[in-house]
């Protein structure tokens, strides 16, 4: 072992043992957001074995502001959040192995990595509760803890969900919020990032320890500018009738039902469209397609990016497509068909 | 009455009587909140049944899902 990891050493609940399991780990983190560069960066000067990271969008400028692992250089080249966090996160500890997956963590991307790599842990930094029930379902499934996280404004929350130990989401919620609940337009501040990365960091170096007994047992939201803190056991809640963790479970949100085609975005003004089948576009020709309807299009090795007057179409390989500028699913598709077929 | 909210001492108005109202008041009714009343979480449907008495420590966490 070297120096690196010497004071994480030093720490008596992690000790020289405790290193050891963490480098022995693999972590899943949906979302390379705020939360999610935040995760990603701790859990890799931890020095975990391996990192997958799923993201489906792009940098952009208003960003960079809180999500620590971006550069104007990729906000520039509008390079997919995932690629450009593992080329930050690769110069910054290359001992971890770090999976980059561009693309939507919808139920069957997840139950995949789930069923065939065995992950220790997923770590929840979404912005939107319909992924939350899938990684909450996949979790329960295959016996992975994830540990919820979210803010907006100074407000922020999370908790740990472990199968076998504590009940899960769906126990909690009992209903799927609905967009308005959750879409926010309040804004950010980095700090309530910070302390929910590190509420869930905690949380994650003691499942990856294996200091169960550590854990911290509550769902805990705080508010940093009205300097308020409220926590809330939740052993009580475990329903045996939860169609996620209860005694029959169906896990609802893994149905065919559920995978969704479309999904409008929070807070961005932006509708996704999964197209039904895998399309495989060269997207240097792509552009030269649009270019010559007389479209402004920019292309990078990862998607198209085509101007169309109030609203931009954002197209990657796989068919998946962006369209900002709308959140009327109607008009989005119609959009895709239009230039896509 | 008063209570004791998220660690706080806060005297609400005699109108609040139950969970309900309290989430009312502080206009947390169309969010998804938890509550717990003296260390245990009320379900959704005791809402309206939950008396408050005087003293009573309340904890109310409200789910968001920014990221």
């Amino acid at each position: 072992m070297n120096e690196r990891y010497s004071r994480q050493q030093l720490f008596a609940p992690i000790g020289e043992e405790g290193q050891k399991k963490i480098r022995g780990k693999h972590v899943v983190l949906i979302g390379a957001g705020a939360l999610g560069t935040g995760n990603a960066e701790a859990l890799v000067r931890a020095g975990i074995g391996k990192l997958t990271i799923i993201d489906r969008d792009y940098v952009e400028w208003s960003n960079l502001q809180r999500q620590q692992l971006y550069s104007e250089a990729d906000a520039k080249e509008r390079l997919p959040k995932a690629i450009a966090a593992k080329r930050r996160l690769e110069q910054v500890n290359g001992e971890v192995e770090i999976e980059a997956i561009v693309g939507d963590a919808g139920p069957e991307e997840l139950e995949t990595i789930a069923a065939m790599q065995r992950p220790d842990l997923l770590i929840d930094a979404t912005d939107n509760f319909d992924a939350r029930f899938i990684i909450n379902d996949v979790a329960y499934k295959y016996h992975i803890p994830w540990i919820y996280g979210a803010c907006v404004g100074s407000y922020g929350i999370s908790c740990a969900f472990i199968p076998g130990r504590t009940p899960c989401l769906y126990c909690l919620l009992e209903t799927v919020p609905q967009g308005g609940l959750t879409c926010d337009t309040a804004g950010i501040i980095s700090p309530a990032v910070q302390m929910v990365v590190s509420y869930q960091m905690a949380e994650a170096l003691k499942i990856l320890v294996e200091d169960w007994s550590a854990l911290r047992g509550k769902l805990v939201s705080f508010d940093l500018w009205t300097n308020e803190y409220a926590a809330v056991r939740i052993d009580g809640v475990k329903k045996d009738g939860c169609p996620t963790c209860g005694r029959h479970p169906s896990y609802p949100f893994l149905s065919y039902e559920q995978r969704t085609k479309t999904a409008v975005l929070c807070g961005r003004d932006s509708v996704q469209i999964r197209p039904s089948a895998r399309r495989q576009y060269d997207l240097n020709e792509l552009a030269e397609l649009f270019r010559r309807q007389g479209l402004q299009a920019e292309a990078n090795p990862y998607l198209v990016s085509v101007s169309l007057g109030d609203k931009r179409l954002v197209v990657f390989r796989d068919g998946r497509a962006l369209v900002h500028g709308t959140k009327d699913v109607q008009e989005a598709k119609a959009i895709y068909y239009r230039y896509l077929g | 009455m008063t209570l004791v909210i998220n660690g706080e001492t806060v005297t609400v108005p005699d109108e609040v009587k139950t969970v309900s109202d309290l989430l009312a008041y502080f206009r947390l009714d169309n969010k998804l909140a938890i509550v717990e009343v003296n260390v245990r979480i009320i379900q959704k449907h005791e809402y309206g049944t939950t008396a408050l008495c005087d003293g009573d420590r309340v904890e109310i966490v409200h789910f968001v899902g920014g990221g």
